[in-house]
């Protein structure tokens, strides 16, 4: 079976496979540390099956919030290793396109900023990028590609996304989050003034 | 018998830690550090070291692993900082604690790092091993805090800690406004050796009658901070 794993938007873990599809998930949008332990145990003792039933790890890669997006990365990676089985990363837009023949998923990254990928047929055309409310119009053709706006990414629809694309042969081996941004930092420029 | 054989896992601040112990032996300790990459910033930036820690996760476990020569399941618990520290670094620690002992069937344990610098010296190869009941000063770039210590495990006090910049904070913040390559600390804690105490007053924090009501066991070293920025500022000639 597939645990499935994103915490781009919520919390939502995912024990798919077998024509079973468990799944354990909040809306809530900061306390991805506390829930992700007890919703990765929840779909175990759903299905009734041990850790070791566990074949394959899928987690969402974003775009979302970093503090929580690295939650569920960290845990999928962490799992994946204790029971020595592969781990696939997938942007986490490709779980809201599923079922979408073309679509631009948006998704809110805080500070005011949208976060879209333009699928079709379940594949990305374009994006992810960042954008804002007003000009999201301008970056991609919301007439060719209808906007699908989430709060929350469903991680069984996540894992559907991934065995759509390992089937398509895309190579899903790269963990690494789709930030889209830089960290907030400036570089400290010599001495500098504390006083006065 | 065996002692237990646990794996700890410390994502606080700028640097990955895995170690493994077997009761008070300790077999593995590997630290992935991301203080390179804060330097440009003349001081750890929290996102930075939460991405590295995400990056560094999986190599630094399992080179702990082969360093203590063991496998995952031979594991009979797992610990995690769980603060103080930065937000966005222990959350990485910890998602990856908690669905490592789900994976593998294993208790977790969440530890205060401070009570972890202290229990580090239960580890000590040589020398008298800590005594308890005991009251541990923790000094460092992060912290300056005073523990009343009567079991590592169920019974810690903290009696008092600084009030603003941690002492080695403190060292680093007089450096840069000196002008000195982060983390400066230790260049000033090198000179500092042959310097002379008495050559300008500066003052100690939290050291008058009064401070002893509010902030008896209390650390203060903003002022000091702020008064070098003003000594330097005033002064043409400093150099060190
Ligand atoms: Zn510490």
């Amino acid at each position: 079976m597939i645990l499935a794993i994103d915490t781009s938007a919520a919390t939502s873990v995912a024990l798919v496979g077998d024509g079973i599809v468990a799944e354990a998930a909040t809306d809530d949008t900061r306390s991805h540390a506390e829930h992700i332990g007890v919703f990765i145990e929840r779909v175990l003792v759903d299905v009734g099956v041990t850790p070791d039933a566990v074949s394959a790890v899928v987690v969402g890669l974003g775009p979302g919030p970093f503090t929580g997006l690295r939650v569920g990365i960290a845990a999928g990676i962490t799992f994946a290793l204790g029971r020595d089985i592969p781990i696939y990363g997938v942007p986490s837009h490709d779980a809201v396109a599923v079922g979408h023949s073309a679509c631009t998923v948006v998704t809110d990254v805080r500070r005011r900023e949208l976060a879209w990928t333009a699928y079709r047929d379940g594949v990305a055309v374009n994006g992810p990028s960042l954008t804002t409310e007003g000009t999201l119009a301008v970056d991609v053709d919301l007439r060719e590609f209808p906007e699908v706006r989430a709060t929350t990414i469903s991680a069984a629809l996540l894992a559907t996304a991934a065995l759509n694309r390992i089937e398509r042969g895309d190579d899903l081996t790269s963990l690494t989050p789709l930030y889209l941004r830089a960290p907030d930092a400036t570089p400290g420029n010599g001495p500098k003034r504390v006083s006065g | 018998m065996n002692e237990p054989l646990v794996l700890g896992i410390e994502s606080s601040c700028d640097e990955t830690g895995v170690g493994i112990v077997r009761g008070n032996t300790l077999l593995a300790n590997v630290i992935a550090s991301s203080m390179e990459q804060h330097a440009v910033f003349g001081g750890v930036v929290p996102e930075i070291a939460a991405r590295a820690h995400l990056e560094a996760l999986r190599g630094t476990i399992e080179a702990a692993l082969r360093e203590a020569n063991i496998r995952l399941r031979d594991l009979d618990a797992i610990a995690v900082a769980a603060g103080p520290g930065l937000a966005g670094a222990l959350m990485v620690g910890v998602g990856a604690a908690k669905a490592l002992a789900v994976a593998l069937g294993k208790p977790l344990y969440g530890v205060n790092h401070l009570v972890g610098h202290v229990g580090a010296d239960v580890l000590r190869e040589d020398g008298q091993s800590i005594e308890l009941p005991t009251v541990a000063l923790l000094v460092s770039g992060g912290h300056t805090s005073l523990l009343l210590v009567r079991d590592l495990a169920t019974d810690v006090e903290l009696l008092g800690e600084t009030i603003d910049d941690a002492a080695g904070e403190a060292f680093d913040k007089v450096a840069r406004l000196l002008g000195l390559p982060y983390p400066g600390g230790p260049h000033i804690d090198r000179v500092a050796v042959d310097g002379d105490p008495a050559a300008i007053r500066f003052p100690r924090g939290l050291t008058l009658p009064k401070d002893l009501v509010h902030h008896r066991y209390d650390f203060s070293f903003s002022g000091l901070k702020t008064a070098v920025a003003r000594y330097v500022e005033t002064s043409d000639d400093v150099s060190v």
